[in-house]
């Protein structure tokens, strides 16, 4: 019972992290059409500017907190440049392409950000210098830290946020008009390429958060991680119905609770065949499994909210 | 030559091909400010392309267009919305997911400012802004008559009020032109009668009309001047009477068998 118990924290915390990501594939989508596979290394980037930047501010002596926030601002405010910049110059020119150029091409600036990353933090693993300690909490038998607690909290608010902004802004109104009707919207004097840009700056905001979740949590960042995390996220977008915001949600708490579980008990359910090392296994086993049997995804025919 | 400043539209030797296919040859029209501007002829004669033109979502091949006393021959829609123009569509294209009060406040879009910084700090101009939105399309829904929907998903409205709505999210553009494309279309004759006292309403507000429609008595009742469109060329243009009597219009238009 107390496995279970943990199993379901792990999985709530990966999750989070999951949820954030998968929003933005998913709002890429639903306003492009477009799969963005480089908004894994956006996650990446994310955690890299922020290592950087909170060990310039704990070297300058800042208090730890105060370090936290600031860095992972920072991060936030350098991966919506990074977003809105990968727009404009790799996707933007191909608006109007067939719709197999702009996803190679996002697969090719997958590889040139993962490249850049190398080159600029190296190919090492860096440890993520969290300035306090993260005090551990029993609940029963199970044990969440507070940097978990911390992520579920943090990511229900901004999921929130976004939902009210999409539904109750008047940029969340352009967005949900250009993602139902390109045309009509323009015609009512939105401005598409602005809505475009207002969107990737959005989803790789939440990008950044991310990375820096997953930085926090695991205390290790390198320049390799975004690749699983993107398409871990990408599945948990697919699993809600790509396109939609409460499936991309979702889809990303229900993968986490999937792995953390399967991982969990896959060694006892095969008397030891398997172990948890298997864990990646179970993500791309939901991708297929969703694939064949319900393709729209769990929430896909609700096009409702779609932005 | 600057056109007479009563033009709201000023069409002059416009062209428009796909391929090898003439959409448009030569048309030169204007459209008086306050006025109803009835557009007819047979399917195909490139009534929906003018259309296009006129809203910025076809870029023309030759010739100019002016609205107002500007040049926008090459010009996006939503810059063009902003200068005054809204439109419907032929096959109505509302967002059919988002409510009634939300489609007109997408409507509103144009003119609000709210950015994402004023609407994340929901500041006091913010908040005005979008209490304002809210009662202006409330104001709208009334004045197109459907105001008991407004929390109803456009796809659930019927057909006659989801042609109202679509007027009503144009009107929200705060257009100097309204164009319609056959907003009777499939409207039954009670629909049609009081459609036909919107537009005369819509008219009275000061907003010029330019109307597509198959509907011939309504184009005739309602409309000041008509021009007739064939195989891409206009035919004849003036008063809906002596266009009815034009011969050409009559031979293109009604297939010769009255002639």
């Amino acid at each position: 019972m107390d496995i279970l118990f943990q199993q379901i924290i792990n999985g709530l915390v990966q999750g989070s992290v999951y949820a954030l990501v998968a929003l933005g594939y998913t709002m890429v989508y639903g306003i492009l059409g477009l799969i963005n596979f480089a908004h894994g290394e956006v996650v990446m980037i994310g955690a890299m500017v922020a290592l950087t930047a909170l060990q310039a501010l704990l070297a300058a002596a800042f208090a730890p907190v105060l370090a936290v926030l600031l860095s992972l601002l920072v991060a936030v405010v350098a991966c919506m440049a990074l977003g809105y910049s990968i727009e404009r110059i790799a996707y933007r020119p191909l608006r109007n392409a067939p719709r197999l150029a702009p996803l190679i091409t996002a697969i090719g600036v997958s590889i040139v950000l993962q490249n850049l990353a190398m080159m600029i933090w190296g190919r090492e693993y860096h440890s993520f210098p969290l300035p306090f300690n993260s005090i551990s909490h029993h609940f029963g038998g199970a044990v969440a830290n507070d940097v978990q607690i911390g992520i579920v909290v943090v990511a229900l608010i901004i999921m929130l946020g976004l939902m009210w902004l999409v539904h109750h802004t008047r940029m969340g109104r352009a967005m949900r008009a250009v993602a139902e009707n390109p045309a009509a919207a323009t015609l009512m004097g939105v401005n598409i390429n602005r809505v475009i840009s207002v969107t990737f700056m959005l989803g790789s905001a939440l990008a950044a958060v991310a990375g820096f979740m997953v930085s926090a949590n695991y205390g290790i960042v390198h320049y390799y991680m975004g690749f699983m995390l993107g398409l871990k996220a990408f599945t948990a977008a697919v699993l809600g119905g790509i396109g939609n915001l409460r499936g991309a949600m979702l889809g990303g708490v229900l993968l986490g609770l999937i792995e953390s579980l399967g991982a969990g008990y896959v060694g006892d359910l095969t008397g030891g065949f398997l172990g948890s090392n298997y864990q990646d296994v179970f993500a791309f086993f939901v991708l297929i499994a969703v694939l064949v049997f319900r393709p729209s995804g769990l929430l896909g025919e609700k096009l409702a909210e779609r932005a | 030559m600057t056109p007479p400043s009563d033009h709201l539209i000023e069409l002059s030797g416009v062209g428009k091909h796909f391929g090898g296919v003439i959409a448009l040859a030569d048309v030169s029209l204007h459209i008086k400010q306050g006025e109803i501007y009835g557009l007819i002829g047979p399917n195909g004669a490139g009534k929906t392309t003018l259309f296009n033109v006129v809203t910025g979502l076809y870029q023309l091949d030759s010739g100019s267009f002016d609205f107002a006393g500007q040049r926008y021959t090459q010009c996006k829609p939503h810059l063009l919305a902003q200068a005054g123009i809204a439109r419907t569509f032929q096959n109505i294209r509302l967002f059919a997911n988002m409510s009634a009060l939300e489609n007109i406040m997408v409507g509103r879009h144009l003119r609000t400012r709210t950015g994402i910084w004023g609407a994340l700090t929901r500041n006091a101009a913010a908040r005005a802004e979008e209490r304002a939105t809210v009662q202006r399309a409330r104001e709208l829904l009334d004045y197109v008559g459907i105001s008991s929907a407004h929390q109803t998903l456009a796809k659930h409205l019927s057909y006659g009020e989801q042609r109202r709505l679509e007027i009503a999210r144009a009107l929200a553009t705060e257009p100097k032109l309204l164009a319609l494309d056959e907003p009777a279309a499939g409207m039954n004759a009670t629909e049609t009668v009081a459609l036909k006292a919107l537009l005369q309403k819509i008219r009275a507000s000061g907003i010029t009309v330019l109307l597509i429609e198959h509907d011939v008595k309504l184009i005739m009742g309602l409309c000041d001047r008509v021009a007739v469109l064939d195989y891409g060329k206009k035919i004849a243009e003036g008063a809906p009477e002596e266009v009815r009597r034009d011969p050409a219009v009559i031979a293109a238009y009604l297939g010769g068998e009255a002639a």
